[in-house]
């Protein structure tokens, strides 16, 4: 027995490069392989189950066009909040006739905008960004960007919101 | 709590990161007390990992179970989420069918080392509350079991709790009263989802965990008791190893054994959902209960047919609770194995036990 754990022992073996692995080591390198291929084995299914809503949330997002119904448009000075996908959107009536749709996430931290009737603008309550309702140009208060602008078509009845 | 810690002992201590913390937390410590730790090693020894494979099991049962919480609605919706997880969402089946694999290994590993503690006659002084625990763990795992079971609400998971709650209505004077409070009205409803989820997920896994610390706390302190026959051995010709790192090497393979295992199971076995429940409909054929409470369903079963009538149930109910209680005070009345002396009568009680264990159980599969 003695004898043949000694015989065994100094044994090295080349490895690629000319570089040596002794026994120690390939089993070392083997238990880490392993372990790797568990972990994943184990961390794989667990993260495609975290991920599923997400995965489905990106799905119903990538939708590029949605159609109200006529009798959805606002009267006119007013605005109608709804989804475009999983994103709130702002249609407003001006009171001059001209329709607008925009964005309703405030560029700043998120929230969703609101149309103001009686100063016919654009307000985030969270804190107190102001935005063009013609344009959706941010005028005052912290927002940095602009509020992304949807076309709007009637046609057939419908009306026909899309991504710019 | 040893008279100096090896922070005022001023131990050398690794260099970096590990050495930082080690200064603070003294972890040499902890790592020096595992290294003197000993294990025996004998012909029994393979039994001694099972109960490292039950916890195993358990903290399987808290990580699943804390992934289907996730998606899980209780209550009204219970069915339709579980519809959900199984069929929509991905890998869903997965996670379920490892958390129903995973508590029949659970309560599989647990009557292994339950029967091979009281074999090994390792209930006696001073371990007797460890015996006690166990058995207190064991019985909330069978508890977990049954309230787990109605959460998908499909035919089967009704009908076992209706029938499974046949049982604590039998109890004298109480009994109907207890079990209307148990499923909140006059049947198995939404309203009982909601009670056994609570107990299936808050109450059950508190009491569990410190019966658990309580349990693993003993163990450390009394550390793994010896079977009698090696206790008749001299001290010379005893043999142990150490626990860190020998021991907790093979606890850890076999924790990967028990895993490949439970692996195999759930993707190639994955757990199958029923139509849902409806209360209207007759009981699906050849319904039964759950394995490890078959023993337990023939008992009354043929009790039921011997003598018809509450009688037959009162004396089955009867021969569980002389069976059980015997079965708890072991440690109390079992006075040979006390004198180190090999208790043959206690062995002879176990083998019953067991064999009238497997014995029904496999009748009742038969009998279905």
């Amino acid at each position: 027995m003695k004898k043949d754990s000694n015989k065994v022992k100094p044994e090295k073996a080349d490895g690629p490069g000319g570089a040596t692995m002794g026994r120690r080591g390939f089993v070392k390198a083997g238990i880490g392989a392993m372990s790797v291929c568990y972990v994943g084995a184990v961390a794989y299914p667990v993260y495609r189950y975290l991920a599923a809503p997400a995965k489905r949330a990106e799905e119903t997002a990538k939708i590029s066009q949605i159609a109200l119904p006529m009798d959805k448009l606002p009267p006119a000075g007013t605005a109608l909040t709804f989804m475009f996908g999983s994103r709130p959107a702002l249609l407003i009536h001006l009171a001059d006739g001209t329709k607008v749709c925009l964005d309703a996430v405030c560029t700043h931290l998120g929230c969703t905008v609101k149309f103001e009737t009686d100063l016919q603008r654009i307000h985030c309550a969270c804190h107190g960004g102001v935005y063009d309702a013609r344009t959706g140009k941010n005028v005052s208060g912290p927002p940095p960007k602009p509020l992304k602008p949807y076309k709007v078509e009637f046609a057939n009845g419908q009306i026909n919101i899309s991504r710019a | 709590m040893g008279k100096s810690t090896s922070l005022e002992r001023n131990v050398k201590r690794a260099p970096g990161v590990y050495g930082w913390i080690d200064e603070r937390l003294d972890l040499t410590a902890i790592t020096e007390f595992a290294c003197a730790k000993e294990v025996p090693e004998h012909k029994h020894s393979f039994w001694y990992y099972w109960g490292g494979i039950s916890l195993f099991l358990f903290l399987t049962q808290l990580v699943s179970g804390v992934l289907l919480l996730l998606y899980f609605r209780p209550g009204a919706d219970s069915y339709d989420s579980v519809r959900q997880i199984t069929y929509d969402i991905d890998f869903g089946w997965l996670i379920r069918s490892a958390h129903s694999w995973s508590a029949n290994l659970m309560v599989l590993a647990i009557f292994i080392h339950m029967f091979s503690v009281f074999f090994m006659k390792a209930y006696r002084k001073p371990r007797e509350f460890g015996w006690w625990s166990g058995l207190v763990l064991a019985g909330l795992t069978l508890v977990f079991g049954f309230s787990g079971y109605l959460l998908p609400m499909d035919d089967l998971a009704f009908f076992a709790t209706k029938v499974g709650l046949e049982i604590p209505r039998t109890i004298p004077v109480v009994g109907p009263f207890l079990v209307s409070l148990i499923q909140g009205g006059d049947s198995v409803s939404d309203v009982t989802i909601q009670r056994f989820f609570a107990l299936h997920v808050v109450v059950l896994p508190l009491i569990f965990i410190g019966v658990l610390a309580f349990h693993l706390w003993l163990v450390q302190k009394h550390g793994n008791a010896l079977p009698p026959d090696e206790e008749l051995k001299p001290e010379s010709e005893r043999r142990s190893i150490p626990f860190f790192p020998n021991f907790f090497t093979k606890d850890l393979a076999m924790w990967l054994i028990t895993l490949n295992v439970l692996a195999v199971l759930a993707s190639l076995y994955p757990w199958q959902l029923g139509p849902q429940a409806e209360p209207a409909s007759p009981a699906p054929d050849g319904i039964h209960p759950e394995w490890y409470f078959m023993s337990q369903f023939q008992v009354l079963k043929v009790f039921g047919k011997l003598m018809p009538g509450a009688l037959g149930e009162a004396a089955g109910i009867i021969v569980f609770t002389v069976a059980g209680v015997m079965w708890t005070l072991i440690p109390l009345y079992d006075k040979d194995s006390a004198r180190a002396v090999q208790a043959r009568r206690a062995t002879w009680f176990g083998l019953v036990v067991l064999g009238a264990f497997i014995a029904l159980t496999i009748w009742g599969y038969a009998d279905i």
